[in-house]
């Protein structure tokens, strides 16, 4: 069967949430009904990465790209695009405050900025089906390692490719093998690490949902190079989409022989287990994600003797990020050479010389151009925002971008042309993390902004260590208070000393970096907590207890003429005034909820 | 499914390759049908599934087909165009038939020669 137009439709999570099955069945009706059914074929792929205009859809040969499709658009473009050959212009992108729209995928800047290397087979594969995947060249690299190459020679190409660590920790892929090896055992592990607790952080599940079969090759080559033959990927339970396109890949590759005994008739046994996580944050590391699986709580324990040498079961285990897992076969196909010119520094005689590859983002909050995104180590924070990203939504002022999740630093206005890279990000008190990117504009309070992600990682601590069970709850009153302006200066320099404390003395990363968010945002914004604290003022309009709304009488009176729609809208009834005339809002009743600065149609309410 | 050998691997990947190349909108030449309402009229329907079976029946695995709007000359329908990678201009073919499909397929996207006698002209309006 050839047909001349293929429909890829998105299934990631995203836009399955959005409909974007119930889109797939009805472009398979309408095609059916319009007698195209031998001509175009509908597939469902994975996560394209545009997630803010899904649910979407890109027709292919023409390279036609597709956004915010209801089910109501399609018998339209069926008849329009498919029989008539006219792409719907009302459904193409069209960029933020422009007229024209972008029908081509290739020219839009937020796909023509990336480079795929992880993600390569995004949009283009049904993940459902290894036919499809072994067609893209997946397995390929396996051969290749089967065939010609001896485990010590694997891990001399990864370990030139400089390859590190995609979870956040950037520690040297290669050496990390290389060292879990030379263990004398007569069992080691190899572990795929899919937990992504970072709230926000789509990378892995992404990478999952669209192209499992990336990471299973990278596991078998890795299990090959290292002496394995039992693996495990642990994937958090709150990824169900995920989770069932891993065990169909997992059970398709069991059926082809590439997973079991014998594999690719060279002698070569390797299978992979499914161990759950249970929504436990601190499961993310390491040694408390082995405990997990080894059905013990998840407490993370020190590290003098690393997992490499003793980890599940006290084998010597290699864990790795899916994102590691995932570019392992690429390496081994395009080779050590390709990977190194991607990326920055130099890593022939250091290891930890340069950020070699690529590295995915999920990036959020107040840019226009929502998503995930695969981009060249060494790109600028300012090119990912403000090209990729499509600058900040509303035409608002860009303030600050976090990135690492919730155990990362914000970064600000002054430092944005920094280049993504491992130790260019630690350097200004932020990190790589596992790929999270959320943008704040000037609307958003950087003190409220860290007490949100300080208060997420106080309620993950798993409560071993005195530091971070302690300190954090500590810190984390004193920003309470701060917020409802009950913050002294005392409390500042408390604030500062109890951070660099919980990071020197926790046991884990987990206490190791929850403090940044606070210690970064006290570096940079440091008259934001000034303010809250001696003028009981939130620059950001953000805690409540601080802000007042107030409505300006003239405008009210000679734009508004008193239309009374903020008094209807009122979920406090707070705002006194008669239709025609002047109104007020009465601070005593006013719950700070902004409701009214939302609906006022003249501009009449600030804030303060 | 049975167990797979490496020659297998490359067997799977040879049988999808146009598939795959489609999806990516590679291919070395390329067939677009005209069907605006004119060459709808004028029969391009046939004219595309005369295209598609020479595609299968020759296992032409490098040829990708678009369909697009009314190129303007009403009068010469079903028309197509026919766009070759390498090639300075694409080709315009009138008044076709699914014989006429057949002859340029074989003289054009097989053997390089522009089947002239089948043409309008070679290359595009000016757009500006």
């Amino acid at each position: 069967m050839v047909y001349r137009t293929y429909l890829m439709v998105c299934a990631g999570t995203g836009c399955v949430a959005n409909q974007s099955m119930k889109i797939k069945d009805k472009l398979e009706a309408e095609i059916h009904r319009r007698g195209l059914q031998d001509e175009v074929a509908v597939v469902t792929t994975g996560c394209n990465g545009f997630c803010a205009v899904g649910p979407l859809m890109v027709v292919q040969p023409d390279g036609i790209f597709y956004q915010l499709l209801k089910e109501t658009d399609i018998p339209y473009i069926v008849e329009e695009h498919l029989v008539k050959g006219r792409p719907v212009k009302e459904l193409l992108y069209t960029p933020p405050k422009e007229k024209v729209p972008i029908p081509k995928m290739s020219d839009i800047p937020f796909f023509a900025d990336q480079t795929l290397i992880v993600l390569r087979n995004r949009g283009l594969i049904n993940p459902e089906n290894i036919d499809e995947c072994i067609a893209r060249g997946g397995y390929e690299a396996l051969g290749k390692v089967l065939t010609s190459m001896t485990p010590e020679e694997v891990i001399e190409e990864i370990k030139a490719s400089g390859l590190r660590g995609r979870g956040g920790g950037g520690f040297p892929t290669g050496i990390k093998w290389e060292t879990c090896k030379k263990v004398p055992s007569d069992i080691h592990y190899v572990i795929c690490n899919a937990d992504e607790g970072d709230p926000g952080a789509f990378m892995d599940r992404s990478t999952i949902e669209s192209d499992p079969h990336a990471v299973i090759e990278g596991m078998l080559i890795g299990a090959y190079a290292i002496g394995s033959s039992e693996g495990y990927v642990y994937i958090r339970n709150e990824y169900p989409i995920a989770l069932d396109r891993l065990q169909t890949a997992l059970q398709q590759a069991r059926g082809y022989g590439l997973l079991g005994t014998n594999i690719l008739d060279k002698n070569f046994d390797f299978d992979i287990k499914i161990a759950r996580g249970a929504g436990a944050f601190v499961c993310g590391e390491s040694t408390a994600l082995m405990a997990s699986i080894e059905g013990r709580p998840g407490e993370p324990r020190a590290k003098y003797v690393h997992t490499v040498e003793r980890g599940l079961w006290d084998k010597p285990t290699c864990l790795n990020n899916v994102e590691t897992w995932a570019n392992v076969p690429q390496i081994i196909l395009k080779g050590a050479k390709w990977f190194t010119s991607i990326g920055t520094g130099d890593v022939t005689n250091d290891p930890w010389g340069g950020s070699k590859g690529t590295k995915v983002f999920s990036l959020s909050g107040k840019v226009n151009n929502t998503g995930l995104i695969e981009v060249p180590m060494g790109i600028s924070l300012r090119k990912i925002i403000f090209d990729i990203g499509g600058g900040i939504k509303d035409g608002r002022k860009f303030k600050a971008v976090q990135t690492g999740g919730p155990s990362g630093g914000f970064i600000p206005e002054s430092l944005l042309d920094l280049p993504v890279d491992y130790e260019e990000l630690t350097k200004v008190g932020s990190m790589m993390g596992s790929g999270g990117m959320v943008v704040a504009d000037e609307d958003n309070c950087m003190v409220d902004m860290a007490k949100y992600f300080l208060s997420f990682t106080q309620t993950e601590s798993c409560g071993k260590c005195v530091p971070c069970r302690e300190g954090t709850k500590r810190m984390l009153d004193i920003l309470e208070k701060i917020t409802v302006g009950e913050g002294t200066e005392d409390d500042l320099v408390l604030l500062e000393e109890l951070s660099n404390a919980v990071v020197e003395s926790s046991l884990c990363a987990l206490g190791g970096s929850a403090p940044n968010p606070v210690l970064t945002t006290l570096k940079y914004f440091r008259e934001e907590y000034e303010a809250h604290v001696r003028d009981k003022r939130c620059p950001g309009h953000s805690c409540r207890k601080l802000i007042t709304y107030k409505i300006d009488p003239q405008v009210c009176v000679e734009k508004g003429h008193g239309c009374h729609v903020c008094a209807k809208n009122c979920p406090d009834r707070a705002i006194i005034g008669e239709t025609k005339q002047v109104h007020t809002i009465d601070v005593a009743k006013c719950g700070k909820c902004g409701v009214c600065y939302d609906v006022c149609k003249f501009d009449a309410i600030s804030v303060e | 499914m049975s167990k797979l050998k490496i020659e297998d691997l490359a067997k799977i990947r040879d049988e999808a390759r146009h598939k795959m190349a489609l999806r990516q909108g590679a291919g070395r030449v390329r067939i677009n049908v005209h069907m605006g309402t004119c060459g709808i009229a004028a029969g391009a329907r046939g004219i595309l599934t005369a295209v598609m079976k020479e595609i299968e029946t020759r296992q032409l695995h490098d040829v990708i087909v678009t369909n697009s709007g009314c190129a303007g000359l009403c009068s010469q329908e079903p028309m197509m165009t026919v766009e070759v990678l390498g090639e300075p201009a694409p080709v315009k073919y009138v008044y076709l038939t699914a014989e006429k499909v057949r002859m340029v397929i074989e003289s054009h996207v097989l053997n390089g020669k522009v089947a002239k006698e089948l043409a309008l002209a070679v290359g595009s309006e000016k757009t500006h």
